[in-house]
């Protein structure tokens, strides 16, 4: 990768159209990532000059699905951080199962691997006929393979494992049947699923959850902007809710951080 | 090796190693000063599941303050910031850090070369990055971007590296700066430190 095809200048410019011309604000992200994707993908598709790449992105709505997907980091995992699923497991769910129905919005849900690593716990808690999960995306392409429930088999290996060290106590295969190269979770899971479009930069709340879940999407964001999410999620958790984070990822410096208890070691808080 | 006169100061020292590279981090830190005027990066490639192994052991053999680098975290003077284990880390214009859970580069996450490339361009000529031993060729790109924008390469002499690929490649592929023995590398940081 040519690291220096792009400049500062025409990463803001380039930005500006997006936001223009598709209504997409990137304008909040954190500078050195989306510069790094960009650049990446001008190489990819083989641009000859920056122009070119402009144009296209401005007026060619199709390739533009392409930027959106490409531009966005859609990288994901299986029960990622297996001791964190081991929390949700032993300390968050077994209370949200004392409530008569359960809602949670897993923000950022890319191609949908925690929505469904979530869904089994609920599963195994005998919680998921009372849980409603809504999984939402900037992205409809994302959403389109999160529907469908199958993942390439040869990460199945790590999900298994992943799995097991988060407390898992089945046989992780009687949850998919090998289809080729991939694997389909079963349709118990995704039944108490709804996919929806949702951008945190643009959209405002849109329900009241007892447990959001948004792992590595708000360190793709500046300060502000994160902020500005955080204030989303409480507007959208009710009392005595959880908000759950990526393990590198942290409620620390927004001011009503005060509000919210940290639980145990993880990357969770929950709502006083 | 010739003694170049050089009064451009580091604003920042990258370290970026794969295997066979601890040893050589072990070596060095102990015998760094403790007034170190610029901040020491880390990129150094393990296995997801250790992460605080590393920060760990070097805590023990250096007063400098070593910690696992936070997102949104400024590189400041005298620190030592290790890219988390999984994680890449980029630096921004503010000389803050940024981290990143996109697609492995290299087969590799962290990545030597995102983090050099990503600094190449904020410290520009007062920035210096080290390559040490390992067995693929991470660090290679990220050094071309370094000699672009004006920063020093260094590149571990692969006779002394346990695996001397990475940094053969390297002085394949780019016009070190210097190439250091592994003993050598303590020094020469120290005397960035004018």
């Amino acid at each position: 990768m040519i690291s220096d095809a792009i400049d500062n200048e025409q990463v803001e410019i380039l930005l500006n159209d997006v936001l223009e011309s598709h209504g997409y604000d990137f304008l909040e992200y954190s500078h050195a990532s989306i510069k790094r994707r960009i650049i990446r993908l001008y190489g990819l598709d083989n641009f000859v000059s920056f122009a070119e790449f402009r144009y296209t992105v401005k007026t060619d709505k199709q390739y533009f699905k392409r930027f959106l997907e490409e531009i966005t980091v859609n990288v994901t995992e299986m029960f990622r951080d297996p001791s964190f699923y081991k929390s949700l497991r032993n300390d968050v769910l077994p209370v949200l199962g004392t409530y008569p129905f359960i809602r949670i919005w897993v923000a950022g849900c890319s191609t949908g691997e925690e929505a469904y690593s979530l869904a089994i716990v609920l599963k195994e808690l005998n919680l998921l006929n009372k849980s409603l999960i809504y999984a939402t995306d900037i992205n409809p392409s994302v959403l389109d393979k999160a529907k469908k429930g199958m993942f390439p088999l040869n990460y199945l290996k790590q999900y298994s494992e992943n799995y097991l060290q988060s407390g898992g106590l089945k046989d992780f295969s009687t949850y998919y049947t090998a289809n080729y190269s991939l694997a389909k979770f079963d349709e118990s899971l995704n039944r108490k699923m709804i996919f929806s479009t949702h951008n945190l930069v643009s959209d405002h709340s849109f329900n009241e959850f007892q447990l959001i879940l948004c792992r590595n999407v708000l360190i793709y964001f500046d300060k502000d902007l994160q902020h500005k999410v955080f204030n989303l999620f409480d507007g959208s958790i009710e009392k005595l809710g959880y908000l759950a984070l990526g393990s590198k990822e942290s409620l620390e410096f927004w001011p009503k951080a005060k509000e919210y208890k940290r639980v145990k070691m993880e990357k969770i808080w929950r709502k006083l | 090796m010739a003694e170049t006169v050089d009064s451009t100061p580091c604003g920042a020292l990258i370290i970026g190693g794969s295997a066979g590279s601890l040893d050589v981090l072990l070596e060095i830190f102990p015998a760094l000063m403790n007034d170190i005027g610029f901040p020491i990066v880390l990129v150094i490639h393990r296995k997801a599941s250790n992460e605080s192994l590393l920060t760990d052991l070097l805590k023990s053999r250096t007063t400098l303050e070593v910690n696992e680098a936070e997102e949104k975290e400024f590189l400041s003077p005298g620190k030592v910031f290790i890219a988390p284990a999984d994680y890449h880390m980029l630096i921004e214009e503010d000389q803050s850090i940024s981290l990143d859970y996109s697609e492995k580069v290299n087969y590799s996450r962290p990545s030597i070369d995102v983090t050099f490339q990503s600094a190449a361009e904020v410290y520009r000529e007062k920035l210096v990055c080290i390559l040490l031993s390992g067995s693929n060729a991470d660090g290679v790109e990220g050094l071309k971007s370094v000699n672009n924008f004006g920063g020093k390469v260094v590149i571990q002499n692969p006779n002394t590296a346990i695996m001397p690929y990475m940094p053969q490649q390297a002085v394949l592929n780019v016009e070190p700066h210097v190439i250091l023995d592994s003993h050598d590398m303590a020094d020469y940081i120290n005397k960035l430190n004018n």
